[in-house]
């Protein structure tokens, strides 16, 4: 039961991520981008990681729209979008990184005969609260590293964003006038 | 006495959740016109059956008969999928909510007798994650109807989704934090059963604004007027379902009104309350009375306010909404470890 639905995910994934990379089209490559990381979230349903699942659905689905935004901006949806075909040397190296990438993946199951986990299960612990009691032990440090990390984002964000910010972004008080003059006439 | 989940008890939970949820979100289209019409001194849908009453089969035969409109220029596939996307996934999200108290049916009944009926159809201990992940993902219907059909408004419709789901999404999560914590578990059963020493006991009384600012969020999470910037009828036409017509209208439909009553319990679980009897009320009719409430609460809400732009939304959700859950969530666990 477990292998078929790991199998159903795994080849929608890959054929979702698949249609992301080959097609021109920026609409489909941006949906099945979109149900890739959603369906992603089954595999760690499957492994019975709840949280991670959960939080791999939050977490994309945000992250995803604001790529659509971008998308929106960019991009006419009707048209199909020319790609351009840069130097050999750049395909030839991204194709070689990618057998190589390959390799290593069909290998896995030989080179993680010996993999165990690094940090103990803590016993009776439910998911959420497994996830918290390693991250906020062993690996605290990479934890606020990587808030510190946000935080520098969201203030360079802020302050490239946030020039004009005590100005409206509606038109609202210039508007005023003009439409009292226009009851007027 | 703890009972086993079998798989026809968690069908039967899913059963009663989809064919409850369909017909209430019908009713709901008849009940809201009502009281709208009786908030604005009109009479409302009067003329067809008793109270006007058969007007939502009426609206079923329209709705089924109409033809299926796919414009020309649109992306024939995107178009189609968007509608299943925001019904399925308002439907998904009910597998992890509870609505009724968990129930066995008595032996006499044939089949089913002595089937145990879970109070959630799956009781996945991240419930609360869950729900607003299947939620969240349901924008994704409005997004790529307003991108797919290309029309003006379809697009403009489109960008205010996104607007929109940015700016509350953040709400929606810290909102919910503060009760988290307090509760200490992400299982709806668990807030359940914390509130379950009566009224004295609902977390409203300790966490106030963190239930205002869910209430605010699922306004926005649900389309509903003052936040109903993607389809508002007097500045882009009808937004994201401008070229839909018939069942796949239909669908954006079922979804909305799918949503409004997950809120509605989302809100009763999580601050009023939940399932438990309430003095000589059963637990079914509690739920029943609260989830109505919020739903009326809604199109209150509908009939008392104008709509907001889409600045005043992110100015209000960013600037104001978030600083005040983070706020809260701060007190909360100054309290929490001042108390012990």
């Amino acid at each position: 039961m477990v292998m078929i639905a790991f199998y159903f995910f795994a080849v929608l994934i890959t054929l979702l991520f698949l249609v992301t990379v080959m097609s021109k089209n920026v609409l489909y490559a941006m949906t099945s981008l979109a149900a890739g990381m959603v369906l992603i979230s089954g595999l760690f349903f499957i492994l019975g990681a709840d949280f991670l699942g959960a939080v791999q659905l939050i977490v994309y689905v945000g992250a995803v729209m604001a790529l659509y935004s971008f998308a929106m901006m960019f991009f006419d949806m009707s048209k199909d979008v020319k790609e351009k075909n840069g130097s050999a040397a750049t395909v030839f190296v991204l194709g070689g990184a990618i057998a190589l990438m390959l390799v290593v993946v069909f290998s896995a199951p030989v080179i993680g005969q010996g993999v165990s986990s690094l940090y103990p299960e803590a016993a009776g612990a439910t998911n959420p609260q497994a996830v918290g009691l390693v991250l906020f032990t062993k690996y605290l440090v990479p934890f606020e590293v990587a808030a510190v990390m946000l935080l520098v984002a969201m203030i360079s964000g802020i302050i490239l964003a946030g020039k004009k910010m005590d100005a409206s972004l509606s038109t609202t008080e210039e508007e005023i006038p003009e439409m009292t003059q226009g009851g007027e006439k | 006495m703890i009972h086993e989940v079998t798989w026809v008890g968690a069908a039967v939970k899913a059963l009663i959740a989809l064919l409850l949820v369909s017909a209430v979100a019908g009713f709901g289209t008849y009940i809201e016109r009502k009281v709208l019409a009786w908030m604005q001194r009109r009479p409302g849908p009067a003329h067809v059956g008793p109270f006007g009453l058969l007007q939502l089969a009426a609206d079923g035969i329209k709705l089924f008969t109409k033809e299926d409109f796919i414009p020309q220029f649109s992306n024939r596939l995107i178009f189609s999928i968007a509608p299943v996307i925001t019904a399925g996934t308002a439907f998904m999200a009910l597998a992890a909510v509870p609505i009724f108290p968990d129930f066995t049916f008595p032996e006499w009944i044939p089949l089913l007798g002595g089937v145990f009926v879970p109070s959630i159809a799956s009781d996945v201990n991240i419930g609360i994650l869950f729900i607003l992940a299947a939620m969240a993902a349901g924008l994704y219907g409005p997004l790529l109807a307003g991108m797919s059909q290309q029309n003006k408004w379809g697009i403009i419709g489109a960008a205010r989704t996104a607007v929109q789901f940015l700016s509350y999404e953040v709400v929606t999560g810290l909102s919910l934090l503060a009760p988290i914590m307090l509760v200490g578990s992400l299982s709806l059963v668990d807030f359940n059963d914390h509130q379950a020493a009566g009224i004295g006991s609902w977390l409203i009384w300790q966490q106030p604004l963190a239930f205002v600012l869910f209430l605010i969020a699922g306004f926005a999470e649900t389309n509903r007027t003052p936040f109903d910037l993607l389809e508002h009828e007097a500045e882009i036409v009808s937004g994201f379902v401008t070229e839909y017509s018939g069942l796949r209208w239909g669908l954006f439909f079922v979804g909305e009104y799918a949503n409004m009553i997950t809120i509605g319990i989302l809100a009763s679980v999580i601050f009023c309350g939940g399932y438990s009897d309430f003095l000589f009320i059963p637990g079914w009719l509690m739920m029943g009375l609260k989830v109505s409430f919020f739903f009326f609460l809604m199109l209150w809400v509908r009939a008392s306010w104008p709509h907001i732009r889409p600045d005043q939304l992110m100015w209000l959700s960013w600037k104001v909404l978030m600083p005040l859950a983070v706020v809260n969530v701060v007190i909360t666990g100054i309290v929490m470890m001042a108390i012990g």
